[in-house]
C-alpha cells in the first residue's frame, strides 16, 4: 500500500477543510471499497480523512419522507422498521448485496461511490480509461459477461454495481451534498453519469463535496414493490441483471410504474421505456412483456454478454408480477 | 488388541478446538528476529523477455533492502533434474527466476524483499520492466489441432494412459440400434485453499534451514529445496504442522517456497513471502478438457460399444495428464472399446491435480452419457447401471479386491426415494420450479504408498509415533491417533502422533486419498513389531509370566498386557519400560502396498449420487435442493470425519457443476476473476440437504487395515448427477460445465 496521512475529523466544516486542500485526498466512510482499491493501487490517495465520527447516522422521517444519513451502515438502514415498512425494496436491495460482515461495515454514502467490478479496472496492469484516462478499454474487446448493455461508450463498457442505488433509483431518491461553498440537492437520475468520453467520471460529485444524506420521497407502492437480483450464485455475488419495481395501482390499472434496473449500464438504468409502455395500462402478463419488451429492444449488448437481454426480460417481467402480486 | 474401541469411532478432530481457537499457527504466523517480508512481482505480460529491469526507484524508498530478479539472483543448481519434485509431470520444471524468459501470465520476474509486507508490496509497483512481447496461445478449443500424446516419466504410474482399444469400435458403434455422442467441455479451476501459500524460512546459519510451509509434502519440498541450493538433506527440515486446505495445490513446491529461501540464503535473514489470493491463480489449476464420447448399446441396455477422447491443457514446459477416458471400462463390460487422451501444450502454467484430478472430469462426461443412453432406451438410469453392472474390472478383467457399488446404488436410491422419480423430462413442477432427479455412478483410485513409522513407548506408558505425513485439514492427526491407541490398547489421550516434519520417517505427499492407507499401515506394521519388542522385554524380567509367550499369546488393553489365557496375568507397558531404566523401546518399520498379490486385482472406491434440483421455470436458477451419496470405500476409520470428506466433495461437487470457474480472457492470456469475491463457489444459501452413507465394505485383501481412502470419491459422482438432475427438470442437457443458468432460460 502506498503510504498515506491519516486524519480523523469531528464534524462535517472539518472534514471538507481538510480535504480541500489536497486533491489527492479521500474520505473513509466503512473502507469496504476504498481499502480494496488501495491494495490493489488502483486508488492512491496520500490521505486518508476518517469521516466515521461525523455525527451523519441519523435515519428519520421527513415531512417529505426519509432521510438516511451518509455514515449509516448499509446494515441499519435495511432493518430500521420505517424502512421496512415504507421503502420495502430499499431494504431487499441492501440484503440482496454483498455480506452480512461487509453491510455491516458499509455507509450509505460509501455505498453510493463504490467503483465498478470491472477486472480491468482492478488490475493496474491492464488498459483501462476509467483508472487512467486515455489507456483505452480493455474490456470492450475483452471478457465482458459482467458488462454494460445500455448507455456504454467504446470508451468504456462498465456497470455500475450497488444494489443499493437501484432501488434509490426507483424511488427517486436524491443526495444531499455539502461543500466550503453551499449544500445542493441532487437528483438520483443526474448522480451518476453515462461514461461519455469521460469514464474516469462514475458520478457528479466533485472533490470537496461530502455526501451528508440520502432523502427518499414517499411513495405509494410500498406493498406493490419488488426487488429482484439475478446472480450466479444465491448470495455473495454482484447482479448479473437486478430490477427494483413499484407499481402505483387503481385497481388493476397501473397508474404509474416505477422501474430501475441493476448490472446494465454504467449507472441505475431507468426503464423508461417500460414504464411509459405500463403508464394506465392493465397489470396483466402480457402487458409486463410487451413492457419488458419496450426496454430491451434498445440493448446493445457486447461478446460475452448477449445473455442479459433475454435475462433483462425474464427479470423486468418476474420484479413486476410480484410487484403486482404484493407479497414481498 | 482392543481392536474397533477407536477404530470406527465418530471422534471429533483432535486439534479442533486449536484451530477454532486460532491457536494453530500456520505457515505465515511463525515469527523470527529480525524478520524480512518478500512480495512476489508477477509478470503482466504472457509471453516474451525481460529487456531491462530498473529497480532504482523501488530501493530508494525507506525499508527496502533488496530486489532480487534473474539479474542478481544467487547462482542456482544447474541441472533440470534437480528442480524435479516427486510430483513433477513429464518435462522441464519451471524454474524461477531462471533468466528473462516469460513463458506464462503472472510468472513470478522479482522479489522485493523489505521490513515489512506493505513496503514490499508497495515498492513492488516501483520496479519497471520493460518486456518484448511475443504471440502465445491460450486457448484450448482453437489449438485443438496441436494435441498430441503425452510424454511418459515418473508420474506415468499413477495416471496410466487409457486402456488400448479392444474389439472394433468404429463398427460396433455405427451398426449399434441405440448410441449417443456427445461432446463435454470443461472451464479452468484454481484449488483456492483458504490459507493463502506461504513460507517463512529461518535462517540458521552453518547451510541449516528451518522452513515453515504450506504444503502437502514436508520431504517432497525438503529434498527439492537440498537439491537447488546445493545443501545437505539434514541441515533442511520443513515444517508444516497445520495446513488450511490444499486439494492437490501443495502437492508441488510452489514458487513462494524457492524465493523465500533464495532470499534468506541470499541475504542470510530470516525472511516470509505470501502470496496474495491473486496470486494464487498463477500456478497450479485443473486443466480445461474438451470430451468426445459416444457410448452404444443394444435394445436390452447391454452396452456393446465406449468411445471416450479426450484433449486437456498442459503447459508448453510440461507434460500434465490426467486418468479421463479410464473410467468407463472399469464400470461397464464393453466388448468394443476406444480411448485416447491427448495433451494440447499452451503458454500457461503446468496444471496440477486438484481433487479427484481426471476422475471428476471424465465420469462427469461418462455418467451424463449413460444418462442419455438410458433416456434413449426408456431404461430408468439406476437400472442401466445395474444391467451393466460388473463384479470385475472390464478393462483388466481383474477382480476387485472389494466392489460393494451395488449398495451403493440401492442403499442411496432407498434413502433418496428414487422410485418416485418422473422419467418424464419437464414434466414435474413444485410452485415456479421444475423439479428433476439425477443420479451417476463415482470411482476413485484406492492407492497406497509406502511409509515409515517411528513408533515407541515412552516411560509413562504413552505410545509415541512420528511420521513426516501432513495432515491438510482432513483429520490425518486424528485418524492416525484411533488406529495406533488400538493397536496397543491405550486410550486417544496417550498417543502422540507427530506430524507435518520433513525430519520424521518417510512420507509421500498427501494426496490420491492415500494417507490413511499409507501412513496407517505403517502405523500397524510399527505396532506389531513394538508389541514384540514389548513381549520381549516383558519375559525378561524378573519371574516373568511372559517367558515362554508367544505373540500371538498375549494382547493389549488399558495400559496393559495380558496373557489371553489368563486375563488377569498382566504386566503394565510403564513396569516395561521401567525395566529397560525407563528408556523408551522403539521401532521404525516401513508399510507398503502388497505389489505381487495386488497386482492380480483392481483396486477402487466406488460411489453412487443421487440429486433433486428445482430450476426456476422463468429465470433458469438452479438449486441442489438435496442430494445422497453412498461410498463404498472399505474400512471407515471414523465416520465423522470422514463424513466431512463426503459432504465436502458432494459441496465441491455442486461447484463444479454450477459455479466454479477461472475465466481467461485469451487476448490477454490472463486469468480474470482472480479473488473470492469472483471465482465463485457456493456460499450456504447454494447448499441443500445433504446425506452421505457408508456402505459396509470389508476387504481383507487390500491392506492390513481394509481402508481405501475417502478424500475425493464424494466429488465423483455429483457434477454427473446434478447435470442428469437438471436434464430431468428442463429436458435439456448442459454439456458444458459450469452450467451457467443463462443457458436454462427458455
Ligand atoms: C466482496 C464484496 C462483495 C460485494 N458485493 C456487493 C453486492 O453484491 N452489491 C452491492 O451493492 N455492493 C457490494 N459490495 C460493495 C459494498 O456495498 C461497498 O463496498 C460498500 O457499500 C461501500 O461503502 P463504504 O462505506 O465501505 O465505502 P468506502 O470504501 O469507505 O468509500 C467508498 C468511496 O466513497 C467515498 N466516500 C465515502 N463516504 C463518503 C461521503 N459521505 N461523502 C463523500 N465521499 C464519501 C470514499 O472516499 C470512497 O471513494 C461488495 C463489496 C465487497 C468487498
Ligand atoms: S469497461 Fe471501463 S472500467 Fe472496464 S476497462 Fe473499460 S474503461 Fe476500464
Amino acid at each position: 500500500m502506498k503510504p498515506f496521512k491519516f486524519s480523523a475529523v469531528n464534524n462535517p466544516a472539518e472534514a471538507i477543510t481538510l480535504i480541500n486542500k489536497n486533491t489527492d485526498a479521500a474520505f473513509l466512510g466503512g473502507g469496504t471499497n476504498l481499502l480494496d482499491l488501495m491494495k490493489e493501487h488502483v486508488a492512491l490517495p496520500n490521505e486518508i480523512i476518517d469521516i466515521g465520527n461525523l455525527s451523519l447516522k441519523e435515519i428519520k422521517a421527513t415531512a417529505s419522507g426519509i432521510s438516511l444519513g451518509a455514515l449509516a451502515k448499509n446494515t441499519e438502514t435495511a432493518n430500521h422498521p420505517l424502512i421496512r415498512k415504507n421503502f420495502p425494496v430499499l431494504s431487499k436491495a441492501i440484503l440482496a448485496g454483498a455480506s452480512a460482515q461487509i453491510r455491516n461495515m458499509a455507509t450509505n454514502g460509501g455505498n453510493l461511490l463504490q467503483r465498478t467490478r470491472c477486472s480491468y479496472f482492478y488490475d493496474i496492469a491492464m488498459p483501462c480509461n476509467k483508472r487512467n484516462p486515455g489507456s483505452g478499454c480493455a474490456a470492450l474487446e475483452g471478457f465482458n459477461r459482467m458488462h454494460a448493455i445500455f448507455g456504454w461508450t467504446r470508451d468504456c463498457v462498465a456497470v455500475y454495481p450497488s444494489d443499493m442505488a437501484i432501488a434509490l433509483s426507483a424511488l427517486n431518491a436524491s443526495v444531499k451534498v455539502l461543500s466550503s461553498e453551499r449544500e445542493r440537492i441532487i437528483p438520483f437520475r443526474d448522480f451518476h453519469i453515462l461514461p461519455g468520453a469521460h469514464p474516469e467520471k462514475d458520478n457528479s460529485l466533485q472533490h470537496g463535496e461530502l455526501i451528508t444524506a440520502i432523502e427518499v420521497p414517499k411513495n405509494d407502492f410500498a406493498e406493490h414493490s419488488a426487488y429482484v437480483k439475478i446472480r450466479d450464485r444465491n448470495s455473495y455475488a454482484f447482479a448479473l441483471v437486478s430490477v427494483a419495481a413499484g407499481l402505483t395501482l387503481n385497481g388493476n390499472t397501473i397508474q404509474t410504474a416505477s422501474i430501475a434496473m441493476g448490472g446494465v449500464a454504467h449507472k441505475p438504468w431507468r426503464a423508461l421505456n417500460a414504464e411509459a409502455y405500463l403508464k394506465d395500462k392493465a397489470a396483466t402478463a402480457a402487458n409486463f412483456a410487451k413492457a419488458a419488451e419496450a426496454e430491451m429492444a434498445l440493448a446493445q449488448p457486447l461478446a460475452h454478454n448477449k445473455f442479459k437481454i433475454e435475462m433483462g426480460k425474464k427479470a423486468l417481467i418476474n420484479a413486476l408480477e410480484t410487484a403486482f402480486k404484493g407479497n414481498i | 488388541m482392543d481392536f474397533n474401541k477407536n477404530v470406527g469411532q465418530p471422534v471429533s478432530r483432535l486439534e479442533g478446538k486449536l484451530k477454532v481457537t486460532g491457536q494453530a499457527k500456520y505457515a505465515a504466523e511463525y515469527e523470527a528476529d529480525n524478520l524480512l517480508h518478500g512480495y512476489v512481482v508477477s509478470s503482466p505480460i504472457t509471453k516474451g523477455k525481460i529487456i531491462n529491469i530498473n529497480i532504482a526507484q523501488a530501493m530508494a524508498i525507506p525499508g527496502v533492502v533488496d530486489v532480487l530478479s534473474h539479474k542478481n539472483r544467487t547462482k542456482l543448481a544447474w541441472f533440470d533434474l534437480q528442480y524435479t519434485d516427486m510430483d513433477a509431470p513429464p518435462g522441464t520444471v519451471f524454474k524461477p527466476l531462471a533468466d528473462e524468459n516469460i513463458l506464462y501470465n503472472g510468472q513470478p520476474i522479482a522479489l522485493v524483499v523489505a521490513e515489512s509486507y506493505e513496503t514490499a508490496r508497495y515498492a513492488a509497483t516501483q520496479v519497471i520492466f520493460e518486456y518484448e512481447q511475443e504471440t502465445f496461445q491460450t486457448d484450448l478449443e482453437s489449438n485443438i489441432p496441436n494435441g498430441r500424446s503425452a510424454k511418459k516419466g515418473f508420474a506415468t504410474a499413477l495416471k496410466p494412459p487409457p486402456p488400448p482399444p479392444t474389439g472394433d469400435f468404429l463398427n460396433s458403434f455405427e451398426q449399434a440400434p441405440v448410441k449417443v455422442a456427445a461432446t463435454f467441455q470443461h472451464g479452468t479451476e484454481h484449488h483456492n485453499p483458504i490459507e493463502l501459500f506461504a513460507t517463512t524460512t529461518i535462517y540458521e546459519g552453518k547451510g541449516k534451514l528451518t522452513i515453515y510451509d504450506k504444503t502437502q509434502g514436508t520431504i517432497n519440498n525438503q529434498l527439492y529445496v537440498a537439491n537447488i541450493f546445493g545443501l545437505h538433506y539434514k541441515d533442511v527440515r520443513v515444517l508444516a504442522p497445520f495446513v488450511g486446505g490444499g486439494f492437490g495445490s501443495g502437492l508441488r513446491p510452489q514458487y513462494q517456497l524457492f524465493l523465500c529461501v533464495m532470499a534468506a540464503l541470499h541475504l542470510k535473514r530470516n525472511v516470509r513471502v505470501v502470496l496474495e489470493r491473486k496470486q494464487m491463480f498463477f500456478f497450479s489449476h485443473r486443466p480445461p478438457v474438451k470430451q468426445n464420447l459416444r457410448f452404444a448399446s443394444d435394445v436390452e441396455g447391454n452396452v456393446t460399444a465406449l468411445g471416450h477422447s479426450v484433449f486437456s491443457e498442459t503447459s508448453n514446459f510440461e507434460d500434465y495428464t490426467e486418468a479421463i477416458a479410464n473410467w468407463s471400462h472399469k464400470l461397464y463390460p464393453a466388448p468394443n472399446t476406444l480411448f485416447n487422451h491427448k495433451v494440447v501444450p499452451l503458454d500457461v502454467y503446468t496444471p496440477l491435480d486438484m481433487r479427484a484430478p481426471g476422475g471428476s472430469t471424465g465420469m462427469h462426461a461418462i455418467e451424463c452419457t449413460m444418462d442419455e443412453l438410458a433416456h434413449k432406451l426408456k431404461i430408468d438410469p439406476l437400472e442401466l447401471r445395474l444391467i451393466n453392472y460388473s463384479e470385475i474390472d472390464p478393462s483388466s478383467n481383474k477382480p476387485y479386491t472389494s466392489k460393494a457399488l451395488r449398495n451403493c446404488y440401492l442403499q442411496a436410491a432407498d434413502k433418496f426415494g428414487w422410485s418416485n422419480r418422473n422419467p418424464e423430462p419437464r414434466s414435474t413442477k413444485r410452485g415456479n420450479k421444475w423439479v428433476g432427479y439425477g443420479m451417476a455412478t463415482g470411482i476413485w483410485d484406492a492407492f497406497q504408498f509406502p511409509a515409515r513409522v517411528e513408533a515407541m513407548i515412552t516411560k509413562d506408558g504413552r505410545m509415541v509415533l512420528n511420521n513426516a505425513t501432513t495432515d491438510i485439514g482432513t483429520g490425518t492427526l486424528t485418524v492416525m491417533t484411533q488406529i495406533a491407541a488400538d493397536e496397543l490398547g491405550l486410550s486417544l489421550e496417550e498417543v502422540d502422533f507427530n506430524y507435518g516434519d520433513s525430519k520424521k520417517p518417510f512420507s509421500m505427499f498427501q494426496g490420491g486419498s492415500s494417507i490413511t492407507s499409507s501412513t496407517g499401515v505403517a502405523i500397524v506394521v510399527a505396532a506389531k513389531a513394538l508389541r514384540k519388542k514389548l513381549l520381549k522385554k516383558a519375559a525378561k524380567m524378573p519371574d516373568s509370566p511372559f517367558k515362554n509367550s508367544e505373540d500371538a499369546e498375549v494382547f493389549f488393553s488399558a495400559g496393559n498386557m495380558h496373557l489371553k489365557d489368563q486375563p488377569n496375568v498382566f504386566v503394565s507397558l510403564k513396569n516395561i519400560i521401567a525395566s529397560n531404566n525407563g528408556k523408551p523401546i522403539k521401532t521404525t518399520n516401513m508399510g507398503k502396498p502388497h505389489m505381487l498379490k495386488l497386482r492380480k486385482y483392481s483396486l477402487a472406491t466406488h460411489s453412487a449420487s443421487f440429486v433433486e434440483v428445482e430450476v426456476d421455470q422463468d429465470l433458469g436458477t438452479v438449486m441442489v435442493t438435496r442430494a445422497v451419496t453412498a461410498v463404498a470405500a472399505g474400512k471407515i476409520i471414523n465416520p465423522k470425519t470422514a463424513a466431512g470428506q463426503i459432504s465436502g466433495s458432494m459441496i465441491w461437487g455442486i461447484s463444479k457443476a454450477l459455479h466454479e470457474e477461472t475465466f481467461m480472457d485469451h487476448n490477454l492470456g490472463k486469468y480474470m476473476n482472480t479473488n473470492l469475491g469472483e471465482y465463485h463457489i457456493p456460499v450456504h444459501a447454494d447448499i441443500g440437504q445433504l446425506e452421505v452413507i457408508f456402505v459396509e465394505e470389508k476387504d481383507e485383501l487390500i491392506n492390513e487395515i481394509g481402508t481405501k481412502g475417502v478424500g475425493e470419491i464424494g466429488l465423483v459422482g455429483m457434477p454427473a448427477a446434478i447435470s442428469n438432475a437438471i436434464f430431468n427438470a428442463t429436458g435439456k442437457r448442459i454439456y458444458k460445465l459450469p452450467i451457467h443458468f443463462d443457458e436454462l432460460m427458455q
